[in-house]
């Protein structure tokens, strides 16, 4: 690519910050609050503060964990709107498997280890349903994936009021949570525990060398951009899918027990807490690229911490951070069309 | 440019005068300096191999493009036709080979969509209309019938009333006769009759030779976006074929097929799609041997290499490859016999847009481990550039890539050994010097033993390469001819449809 | 029947009546051919905006005005960024469903709990006194009594006049429309800001209805947009059998609630799903004649066979707009 090309890329990239940037600037001042005050609580109670530091962390390892498994639904052309309820059903096959062995005479650690083993194959499984009505049932994954989130959403609500239920009566709060030892052991000082850790990197270094570098994510790569082709080609596109569909599961449902072991410590009805949807959001912002979602990702994790305390601090609604994700990804979207047409009546190729 | 004057559709006449119309697309000039003159109350034909440019002047007559230069002229009067609405404002109204109808909607929603007035649909006073015109002409429409119910022919029909009643003094019908049947087919030509008895005007487009010379009151011919001849009645087929394929060409060393065990049989065959139905093939071609499908595009060459690529099931009858009976087998099965297929549309099919050279080698080869080492794949990207002389780099996107060399790379990505290849018009649009180069390498092949199906609306090149043919008309397949003895004359014949052996 | 029971059931109808704009609106978006993802956020800023103007103003139909337009404005911004910039419908349609949400929540956060303003019941004189009937569908406010004619006037707008042939033209072929002198992108404009318009109605009927007030996340409407999708899709872009999805969950959620002491070990959540299995299965029934492994095998069977379960699979599907998501091109 030309330098130009590149500079003007970078250019409108930029603008786009720059224009969610004042926009949020204008609906803060909009409701008579001070903007830089907010970004400022904002920072304070996320990276500026040590103890909130390692939330933020503590939020950021599930968050890349998702966006690393929606790249490679991405690459394969999908649009993966199930990745919430996949989150959800590894939380859910985590907690049984918590649940279920709790009172045994196993060692917590082996109890843990199955249980998280667990979460995986509950997000696989989400997402293979989700993966086996659109290639067999030819139902497009979005509405699929919409309506399995929904169906996996009552079926926590039922666990959490029904089956599930705290002694007495069912309540938001969700599961009576889970005795010490049976959550993950945290660095000293710190929320953040080793193991969440280990696992974000190993899949986030995995996804990147896999898609980059294997058979397998070129193939991936050559069915998002012309599944025709690749077909003709001799890849077996059904299989590869499915595989995608099964991987992005994977990453969906270690997310979910990492939520139920790192964080909550037991089942909360929303404990896939909007990861989900945010990690579109990252993999969108960043095109698709798997080492700049880290930082993004990152970014994301903060605001998310730092807005929690905006209520408390300046009555603000901590959705401002919501505000401000979405804005960034909608901006970035709408300049990017406005570049392609440009670019466009100028003749470039 | 004269500003646009509206006909007053009441007057009946309507000359129409083409004057030096231009058009090109990039670097194909599809319509060359056209002249031509059509008198009202005439059919007109209009007859041309693919890519003569006869489609392209129509959609130009029409509105759907506008020529680069040259002027249109009604009744003497110079006109400019923006788009289709206007085309039809001036009397001007289009059938498309594939009728742009709303399929999902009724027979009476069809006929009233597009239809000046107001708010309410005044459904009564629509069916009336729809009866009326529909009695004029002998048509049996029921007005609550869905459209997709209704076959190609009766759609063509119902597209025709419609533009009659929007007052269309024009009529233009590009292969309206393909995948009808003959039943409506004489329907829809004694309507014709009946309107060029008022005073109309119809241009009758088409590649079939035995409609045109029954039905046209003179005919032009196109080839190669020029007008090349013109004729009245009583007309000679072989000077209407020469027309529009050119004189008689040399032919090319051919490989004679030995009597040893076929490569291919195919077995009382019969394919369907949603447009034709090709019956009883029954075929054996040898190792080394290339059999070219000839006829116009749409008559069923797609379906039947499809067929044979092992993408299209076939609705009963056998293919066997090398003495394994194939049928059912996955595409991906076909692929790993040896069967490869190289679909038409390059960028839409064949290759994919976005990936490198190098990219789609990878792709293609067998996987040696997990992990891509470009090295090792280095040496086979290099090797097939320099093989198939490729003008790009190892880098260099597909989508970059000329016609010519896009071709190239996809015969290159085809893993030998090859049993059998099947193209679908892979000379379209290339470069002469493209075109001999990739020949010289398909001879190559078959004298290493690959038996080849081409499929190509070019007949020199038809007559020049393939040591059989076989020629399609709307699903009729014919036997299959050596080429040898084939006369250009003969196959032009047979390619309009002249011919065909009943039962062939 | 009890007094008790009649009002409930009355209630019920006022639930479905924001559903049913929802619905409407977004069939009339789809048919042109556009996907509007952002109903979910639109319905909650436009409930939000609503219920702030009408207090602030004091002023309910101001309100309601309010609601619309911004229902329109999110609509138009997704057709702008498909028509104009080519942008993907289900990319700014997700993004702008979370924006809006939390747009929501975030300005409407300082108005939280206010008292709000109710637009007042309107039993209609002589029809509210038929027995059964009339406490049901006559004892309500303005709005429903609209719902109720919005659907009958989408239905014969659609199907019965001319400009709502041209609306089915455009979603189903917009090539064959075009020649036929229609202006495509133009209408769609057009279409997407009424269905937008009549989805950022429901917010307010939510807000200054149904459920009075503003209460942020607990306001109970997050989650409805995405159920008039599925209702949509369910109602195959036929405002009758649009309505009849939207009664049908209705329905269900109030048999919920009803049976509730009856059935105590029952999962209620059952029952506020529904939508959603049911919009899959009608997807299915679209699709199904489609997908290739059902091609292959029917080209295994006799011919007369294969061309009955052709017809009956044209038959029992619904099918959407040909042409839905596509962006038009002119050649």
């Amino acid at each position: 690519m030309k330098i130009n090309t590149i500079l003007l890329n970078i250019g409108f990239r930029i603008l786009a910050i720059v224009a969610a940037f004042l926009f949020t600037v204008l609906i803060i001042a909009a409701i008579q609050a001070q903007p830089f005050e907010a970004y400022k609580n904002i920072l304070l109670g996320s990276i500026g503060n040590p103890q909130k530091f390692g939330e933020v962390v503590r939020a950021w390892l599930p968050l890349i964990i998702v966006t690393s498994g929606l790249m490679v639904t991405y690459t394969a052309g999908l649009w993966n709107i199930g990745v919430e309820g996949q989150i959800t059903m590894g939380a859910i096959f985590t907690t049984a498997v918590l649940r279920l062995l709790q009172d045994q005479s196993i060692a917590p650690g082996l109890i843990l280890v199955l249980a998280i083993i667990a979460g995986a194959v509950g997000g696989i499984l989400w997402a293979s349903i989700a993966g086996l009505l659109k290639i067999y049932g030819g139902i497009n994954e979005i509405f699929a994936g919409l309506g399995l989130n929904f169906v996996a959403d009552a079926i926590i609500l039922w666990l959490i009021f029904g089956p599930w239920k705290r002694p007495g009566v069912g309540s938001m709060s969700g599961t009576i949570p889970f005795k010490d030892t049976l959550r993950l052991p945290t660095l000293p000082g710190s929320p953040i525990s080793i193991w969440p850790v280990l696992i974000a990197a190993f899949l986030v270094i995995t996804i990147y060398i896999v898609l980059r570098g294997s058979y397998f994510g070129l193939r991936l790569k050559a069915i998002g951009k012309n599944i025709r082709a690749a077909y003709l080609k001799g890849v077996p596109t059904a299989k590869y899918m499915l595989g995608a569909f099964m991987l992005c599961g994977l990453c969906a449902g270690l997310a979910g027990a990492i939520q139920v072991t790192g964080v909550h410590f037991r089942l909360v009805p929303s404990i896939a807490s909007g990861y989900g949807f945010l990690g579109i959001l990252v993999a969108m912002l960043v095109n698709y690229q798997v080492l700049w979602a880290l930082p993004v990702a990152f970014v994301f994790s903060t605001l998310n911490t730092g807005s929690i305390q905006l209520p408390i601090v300046m009555k603000l609604d901590a959705s401002l951070s919501g505000v401000l994700q979405s804005s960034l990804v909608l901006f970035v979207l709408l300049f990017e069309g406005v570049r392609k047409k440009i670019m466009g009546k100028a003749g470039d190729g | 440019m004269p500003s646009p004057i509206k006909i007053n559709q009441h007057v009946a006449i309507m000359n129409i005068q083409l004057i030096a119309i231009d058009k090109s697309f990039g670097n194909v000039h599809a319509n060359d300096h056209i002249n031509m003159v059509i008198p009202s109350g005439t059919i007109q034909g209009i007859l041309g191999e693919n890519g003569a440019g006869k489609t392209t002047l129509m959609k130009i007559l029409s509105g759907f493009y506008q020529p680069d230069s040259g002027r249109i002229l009604l009744d003497g009067q110079p006109v400019t036709i923006h788009s289709p609405s206007d085309a039809i404002q001036n009397g001007i109204g289009m059938l498309n080979q594939d009728p742009l109808d709303f399929p999902p909607l009724r027979v009476l929603d069809n006929f009233v969509l597009g239809q000046k007035g107001g708010i309410n649909l005044k459904a009564g006073k629509a069916r009336k209309s729809l009866e009326e015109i529909q009695n004029k002409f002998g048509f049996h429409f029921n007005p609550d019938n869905y459209v997709e119910n209704l076959t190609v022919g009766e759609r063509q029909q119902l597209e025709i009333l419609r533009l009659l009643y929007l007052g269309a003094q024009v009529l233009i019908l590009d292969e309206p006769t393909t995948g009808i049947s003959a039943e409506q087919k004489e329907k829809i030509f004694k309507t014709l009759v009946k309107l060029i008895k008022e005073g109309k005007t119809v241009i009758f487009v088409s590649h079939k030779l035995e409609e045109v010379e029954g039905l046209c009151s003179q005919v032009v011919v196109l080839r190669q976006g020029k007008v090349v001849g013109e004729a009245k009645p009583p007309y000679k087929t072989k000077d209407l074929v020469r027309m529009m394929f050119g004189k008689e060409i040399k032919l090319a060393e051919r490989y004679s097929c030995k009597n040893e065990t076929p490569r291919i049989v195919l077995k009382d065959l019969c394919m369907e799609d949603s447009r034709l139905q090709i019956k009883d093939i029954n075929l054996q071609v040898c190792r080394g041997e290339i059999i070219g499908l000839a006829g116009m595009e749409g008559s069923g060459q797609q379906l039947f290499l499809r067929s044979l690529a092992g993408l299209v099931v076939p609705v009963s009858g056998e293919i066997s490859v090398d003495g394994k009976l194939m049928n059912r087998k996955s595409y991906h099965n076909f692929q790993k016999a040896g069967v490869y297929y190289v679909p038409a549309a390059r960028l839409e099919e064949g290759l994919i847009s976005g990936f490198s050279l190098t990219e789609h080698v990878v792709l293609v080869e067998d996987q040696r481990g997990f992990f891509i080492k470009t090295g090792a794949h280095r040496l086979a990207v290099q090797n097939k550039i320099k093989n198939f002389n490729i003008q790009g780099k190892p880098e260099s996107q597909v989508e970059q890539l000329s016609g010519g060399n896009q071709q190239r790379l996809s015969l290159a990505l085809l893993r030998s050994p090859q049993s059998v290849l099947l193209l679908e018009h892979p000379m379209r649009g290339l470069d002469m010097e493209s075109v001999i180069d990739i020949w010289n390498k398909l001879q190559d092949y078959c004298r290493q033993g690959s038996s080849l199906f081409f499929a190509s609306s070019d007949l020199e090149e038809v007559m020049r390469y393939s040591d059989r043919i076989l020629v399609f008309f709307g699903g009729k397949v014919s036997k299959a001819l050596v080429a040898e003895k084939m006369s250009v004359d003969q196959l032009g014949q047979m390619i309009g449809g002249k011919g065909f052996e009943r039962g062939a | 029947m009890d007094s008790n029971t009649l009002t409930s059931i009355a209630g019920m109808l006022a639930l479905a009546a924001p559903l049913l704009f929802a619905v409407i609106g977004e069939t009339f978006t789809e048919k042109a051919g556009l996907i509007n993802l952002s109903l979910n956020g639109t319905i909650l800023l436009s409930a939000m905006s609503a219920f702030v103007v009408a207090t602030s103003f004091n002023n309910i139909p101001l309100g309601f005005l309010v609601g619309g337009l911004v229902g329109m404005l999110v609509a138009l911004i997704v057709a702008f960024s498909s028509i104009a910039l080519k942008q993907s419908q289900v990319a700014i349609g997700f993004v702008l469903t979370l924006l809006c949400r939390d747009l929501a929540y975030f300005i409407g956060n300082p108005f939280m709990g206010s008292p709000g303003i109710r637009v007042p019941h309107l039993p209609i004189p002589g029809l509210v006194d038929i027995s059964y009937i009339g406490p049901i569908f006559f004892n309500q406010d303005i709005l429903v009594y609209a719902s109720y004619l919005l659907i009958i006037f989408a239905y014969l707008w659609i199907f019965r006049t001319r400009p709502g042939l041209m609306l089915q033209g455009i979603g189903e072929k917009p090539l064959a429309a075009y020649t036929r002198g229609i202006n495509v992108n133009r209408l769609r404009y057009i279409y997407t800001a009424v269905g937008g318009f009549l989805v950022g109605l429901a917010g307010p009927m939510y807000s200054l209805s149904v459920k009075v007030g503003w209460k942020g996340s607990l306001s109970g409407l997050d989650g409805l947009g995405w159920i008039a999708l599925a209702i949509t899709i369910f109602g195959a872009w036929n405002p009758l059998r649009a309505a009849f999805g939207v009664y049908l969950f209705v329905f269900l959620q109030w048999l919920g609630i009803v049976l509730q002491p009856v059935l105590i070990d029952f999962p209620s959540q059952v029952l506020q799903v529904a939508p959603f299995p049911l919009m899959i299965l009608t997807l299915l029934l679209v699709n199904i004649g489609n997908t290739e492994w059902v091609e292959k095998m029917l080209a295994q069977t006799p011919e007369a066979f294969r061309r009955a379960i052709k017809k009956l699979i044209r038959i029992v599907r619904s099918s959407p707009p040909a042409s839905l998501g596509v962006p038009f091109e002119k050649e």
